[in-house]
């Protein structure tokens, strides 16, 4: 039988800690969507998503209130629309129309973002996948609730260069359409390596084609347990930090297995998988970083990070697994600057640079989130940042992305304001030095060799 | 049988058990055990109950006793079981 100081617990971490399900994600496939018609197609996504949908928020709500922990946002992941798209779309300004469609289910429903406006072309580009990616810029000026992602490399294919000096240019232009909101078109534009196929989080979120019709993936996080449950183990010796790290990561996850399957069964839509990541949010206590500092460093960014980073996520991962028998998408501690106020005290403080970040997106998911840069960067430095992370995911087999904002009008130092989960930032320094001779190579960075590891 | 938890907590003061399970045998939700106690003057009470003859919603009881609780400057909450049996035992 349960007793008292158990249930107090749990309703300590909802009300004190921050504990929530983060998302609830449908995946919907729109490959029966397609059609040689633009018109039909767009018919087809609206009237499927609608139904399929329809009762996504009424449900996510009602399990919020039945169990007494919020379920903080329902979204909907959909497949890459360069490959639904690519019958119809004879222009970039044809995919804007899927992109205004999906935007106007996505209102409708009430969810709060719909991703999946991505092309996957970690080997090459498609005339349709080419055409998506440059419709970008203009899809997010003129849409609100849009999630898109390209995905430029992978660990069995290799880097498609071509893919990442475009990306470069494609966010500056993003950045540009959005001047008037702070650039806020790139804080809903990622650029991936490894993409999973079944993560519920934006901005990386899409329905992959090995994917069901249907799906229902989870995402749960709770920096703020993690970080209370540390303030009781100062002085610990590393065994015992990783062993409590666990525990709490396996309370956290079993909520969210329970809300997935409930919502399974609500919505009658098989269950996928939990994304067991600690996410912060620019609330107070709702931090990565406090952790970070729970664990001995100063500020994030101090040397030691990387290793404090590494066994966190490590154990997240740990505990989480033991709590649910599926788990996917993107699964550990997440790093955004932005959404984290302890990260952008670090930032502020001069103890963290894009560099030391770089090091830090080695050893958790996902990769440079969210971080706000000079609005002057040169296309071809992103397209550099962009390579950097996309070798270190193909080299170490996991994935990495790039969330810039080349904030238009803004330099190093200034503040940028996103509003509410995407917080704010001030905008960081990129190295001056130039890669442009690198990155107009063009082609092809080979798939790594998969033995001789060291 | 349908099992949900009910937890209240606050200030102690006189008739809080006695109201709250006056408003459970209205609503026809059987009490299977009550713990509480009582640390400086703070009231913790749970309560494991079966409402599966309940003819209200599950929503509109949570709401009910929420109001019950604001009325007697208390927090109550109700909760399906579910999420605690989850995150307690293996």
């Amino acid at each position: 039988m349960i007793n008292l100081s158990e249930v107090l617990e749990t309703n300590k971490m909802v009300s004190e800690q921050t504990l929530d399900v983060r998302t609830i994600t449908i995946g919907i496939s729109l490959l029966d969507c397609a059609d040689s018609s633009l018109k039909r197609t767009c018919d087809n996504i609206y009237a499927k998503l609608t139904r399929i949908a329809k009762d996504l928020v009424k449900t996510g709500d009602e399990i919020g209130r039945d169990f007494g922990v919020p379920v903080v946002n329902k979204r909907i992941s959909v497949t890459p629309v360069a490959i639904v798209g690519s019958a119809c779309c004879k222009k970039p300004a044809d995919f804007v129309k899927i992109a205004k469609t999906l935007d106007r289910a996505a209102k409708k429903l009430g969810v709060n973002f719909i991703g999946g406006y991505s092309a996957i072309v970690s080997k090459g580009m498609t005339p349709a996948d080419e055409l998506l990616i440059r419709s970008i810029p203009e899809a997010m000026a003129t849409t609100d609730l849009i999630c898109s992602s390209v995905n430029v490399g992978s660990t069995k294919t290799g880097i498609d260069m071509d893919a990442v000096k475009l990306m470069g240019e494609i966010i500056k232009k993003t950045a540009e359409r959005t001047k008037a909101n702070d650039s806020l078109g790139c804080a809903k534009l990622v650029v991936l390596c490894n993409a999973p196929d079944d993560n519920p989080f934006m901005a990386g979120a899409f329905h992959g084609v090995s994917e069901g019709d249907a799906v229902i993936n989870v995402g749960v996080s709770g920096p703020g347990v993690v970080h209370a449950v540390l303030k009781h183990c100062h002085g610990m010796e590393f065994g015992e930090l990783c062993e409590t790290i666990k525990k709490t990561a396996f309370k956290i996850t079993r909520v969210g297995q329970l809300v997935a399957q409930e919502a399974s069964k609500r919505l009658g839509i098989p269950f996928g998988i939990i994304d067991l990541s600690l996410a912060p949010t620019p609330a107070v206590g709702d931090s990565v970083a406090d952790i970070l500092k729970e664990i001995g460093l100063e500020h994030p960014g101090a040397p030691g990070t990387t290793a404090a980073l590494a066994l966190l996520n490590d154990n997240v991962k740990k505990g989480g697994v033991m709590a649910s028998s599926y788990v996917g998408g993107l699964s550990g501690a997440f790093i955004p600057v932005s959404e984290d106020q302890g990260m952008i005290d670090a930032v502020e403080a001069g103890a963290l640079t894009i560099e030391k970040l770089e090091a830090m997106t080695c050893v958790c998911s996902v990769g440079l989130d969210m971080i706000a840069i000079p609005g002057d960067t040169p296309a071809e430095s992103i397209s550099g940042i962009i390579a950097d992370e996309a070798a270190i995911g193909m080299v170490n087999q996991k994935t990495t992305a790039v969330r810039v904002i080349p904030v238009a009008g803004k330099k190093v130092g200034d503040n940028v304001e996103f509003g509410g989960l995407l917080g704010h930032a001030p905008v960081m320094r990129v190295s001056p030095f130039s890669c442009a001779a690198m990155v107009s190579r063009g082609g092809r960075i080979p798939a790594p060799i998969h033995s001789f590891k060291n | 049988m349908k099992k949900a938890i009910i937890t209240v907590v606050g200030k102690d003061t006189v008739g809080i058990l006695a109201k709250t399970c006056t408003y459970l045998a209205k609503a026809d939700i059987n009490i299977l055990d009550i713990s509480q106690t009582v640390v400086q003057d703070y009231f913790n009470m749970m309560m494991i109950v079966d409402y599966s003859k309940c003819k209200k919603t599950f929503e509109k009881v949570g709401t009910e006793l929420s109001k019950l609780g604001m009325d007697m400057g208390l927090k109550i909450r109700c909760q399906k079981s579910e999420i605690f049996e989850k995150m307690h035992r293996i």
